[in-house]
């Protein structure tokens, strides 16, 4: 089975005080650290594994710059066997954008299955898998947490709220967006990254696909980002560690939970 | 005078909390604007909550067909976009759900309608519709503004609003066939299947002891298990620990895992994403123990503290035993 899998490099944000850049419209970034997007993760190593069990290739894509070709790297290392980046050049992408620039780069391979991540980690649009499956008109699902291929179809696992699953029978290709917890990601050394050095990363950009003008027009456009309004929130507990233990323990007798 | 749809989700015979969220926002919408509500819902057979729709819309779209018994994204796109054509409505609501997050954005691009996902409110300013939503793991709040068009399509966050009615609706349940051309669909449903049942029950302890990420590896499991233990409560937790296989899917607070009430609720280590904290609205005392001060836990947390939680683990374990 030949599978595409659409990757993005993500901002780490826990423990960090996020600064908005003075166009309001973007984070100061210079200061970050970047991961492969969670989702994405899980959906690279489905994609390997799905290969390692019916064979056919792997390939990885990003829409980014030179700097996103870092998470590239890691697909390759863990098992893809081709990348391409497209480099968007420089414009105001939004989900629309990126499923447009997206499809037309799919649309020159051998898909059998394309593989996102249910959403990214900063700005969680949660479309760009589906908006590309309209795009290439074929059957998609959201939120997959199981895939079984038998030859062109496949039976898939969705993910519902409350600890409900559906499951379904899709036809192939289609567009999965892949839910974390669906396998167990590999671990990748810095060894693996340097070995996968050798593989190959084809970089293109939108001239060589042949596309721009209103095409790549957003849907939507960011105003202003601003920071949570400071509503009332928690009251804060203070002291060592002790004083604090004291003052939960006290709060959740008062609660009526007897310890 | 313009029309909002709300397209209204339901599951084996009941109405998603959402589909009450989406109708109470819609109709605030339609206050300020003088638009009609338009509640869309595509069912199997006749349903018994329609009537409880009525109430909150001016009108009740029904599209009664065998083959909507379940969710199928290609039907229920087939079917919208020829009510859309038909009705033109100014802005169409849908839930951000699994279900909502497979139609929406194939709805959008196929008709050429803007698309904002995810989103915790609607405004208006000078007639033109603008979204807020959270983004950057909640630390960060985006205004979205659309290109101009005809018809706007929402995803609305769960929990975003509340599910309460509004007073003087009265809506007429408007039966309507689904277009003759709908296309044979490529996704087919099979079963449902509950993932969720397990060993212990959370959703009635009085204390759950709540571990997220924050817990670091697997091992530090057993030290928190044993803190809730000796607090008489029960251990839960986000859904990364449960994806790393840490603890069991019945352990998991969320939308994709169980609705607690517990009288009080201490998380530890959780940063308080969206889909975790719709799991806990039912909680009594929330206490939230993080080493991030920004950590968007603190805005829905009763009490809070910011340290390494295994200082406070470990302090309150001493404190029990003394
Ligand atoms: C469709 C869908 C459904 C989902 N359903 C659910 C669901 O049901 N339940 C759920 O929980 N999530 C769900 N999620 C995932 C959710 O979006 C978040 O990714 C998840 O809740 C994050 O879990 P976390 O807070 O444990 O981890 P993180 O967001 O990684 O946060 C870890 C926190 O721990 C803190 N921390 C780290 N070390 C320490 C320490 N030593 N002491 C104190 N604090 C520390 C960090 O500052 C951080 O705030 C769902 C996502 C999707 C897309
Ligand atoms: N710039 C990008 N390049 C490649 N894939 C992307 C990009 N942005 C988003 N995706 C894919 O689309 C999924 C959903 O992203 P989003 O719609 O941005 O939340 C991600 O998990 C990726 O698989």
């Amino acid at each position: 089975m030949n599978i595409v899998v659409c990757v993005k490099r993500v901002p780490m944000t826990q423990e960090v005080d996020l600064e908005i850049d003075a166009s309001k419209k973007d984070l100061k970034k210079d200061m970050l650290a970047y991961v492969l997007n969670e989702w994405d993760n899980y959906a690279v190593e489905e994609a390997i594994q799905l290969k390692e069990k019916t064979g056919g290739t792997v390939v990885a894509i990003t829409v980014g710059t030179e700097d996103d070709e870092e998470v590239l790297r890691r697909c390759l290392a863990m098992g893809a066997d081709k990348a391409i980046r497209v480099d968007p050049g420089e414009r105001a992408m939004d989900a629309l954008v990126k499923s447009r620039i997206l499809a037309e780069v799919i649309k020159g391979l051998e898909h059998d299955l394309i593989l996102t991540g249910v959403q990214s980690d900063d700005v969680n649009d949660g479309m760009v898998g589906i908006l590309l499956a309209e795009q290439l008109d074929v059957p998609h699902a959201a939120v997959v947490t199981g895939i079984d291929p038998q030859d062109k179809e496949a039976t898939i696992k969705v993910e519902l709220e409350g600890g409900m699953d559906e499951v379904s029978k899709v036809s192939l290709p289609a567009v999965l967006s892949i839910q974390t917890g669906i396998n167990e990601p590999r671990y990748v050394s810095i060894m693996g990254i340097r070995k996968a050095a050798k593989k190959e990363l084809n970089v293109m950009d939108l001239g060589d696909l042949g596309i721009g003008g209103d095409e790549l027009m957003p849907m939507i456009t960011v105003e202003e980002y601003f920071l949570p309004p400071e509503t009332e929130g928690a009251e804060m507990i203070e002291g060592d560690a002790a004083a604090v233990a004291e003052q939960i323990l006290k709060i959740i007798k008062e609660k009526g939970v007897s310890i | 005078m313009g029309e909002i749809f709300v397209l209204v989700e339901h599951r084996q015979g009941e109405l998603r909390d959402i589909s009450y969220e989406m109708l109470w926002k819609a109709d605030e919408l339609c206050k300020e604007l003088s638009h009609t509500l338009t509640a869309v819902v595509m069912v199997g057979k006749d349903e018994p909550f329609l009537g409880d729709i009525a109430e909150r819309a001016d009108r009740v779209l029904v599209v009664e067909d065998g083959r909507l018994e379940e969710f199928n994204a290609d039907l229920y796109k087939g079917i919208l976009l020829s009510l859309i054509q038909e009705h033109k409505p100014f802005m169409v609501l849908m839930p951000h759900s699994p279900w909502g997050m497979d139609l929406a954005p194939a709805l959008s691009i196929k008709a050429g309608f803007p698309l904002a996902t995810d989103c915790v409110d609607i405004l208006m300013e000078e007639g033109k519709p603008k979204v807020v939503r959270q983004i950057y793991t909640g630390k960060i709040f985006s205004r979205v503004a659309f290109k101009e068009a005809g018809t706007y399509v929402i995803t609305v966050r769960a929990s975003a609003f509340p599910p309460d009615k509004a007073e003087g609706r009265a809506g007429e349940v408007v039966k309507v066939e689904a277009p003759p051309d709908l296309p044979e669909p490529r996704r087919r449903f099979v079963a449902f299947e509950d993932a969720g049942a397990g060993a212990v029950d959370i959703t009635q302890a009085d204390l759950l002891v709540s571990v997220g990420r924050g817990v670091g590896e697997a091992d530090n499991i057993e030290v928190v298990k044993e803190l809730a233990g000796k607090m008489g409560g029960l251990i839960s937790c986000s859904r990364p620990v449960v994806d790393k296989n840490w603890l069991p899917k019945y352990h998991q607070v969320g939308t994709s895992g169980k609705s607690v009430k517990p009288k009080v609720y201490l998380a530890l280590g959780i940063s308080g994403a969206f889909q975790h904290v719709a799991g806990i609205t039912g909680a009594g005392t929330v206490i939230a123990v993080n080493k991030d001060k920004k950590a968007p836990i603190f805005r829905v947390a009763n009490y809070g503290v910011v340290d390494d939680l295994f200082n406070v683990v470990e302090a309150l374990k001493a404190q029990l035993a003394g």
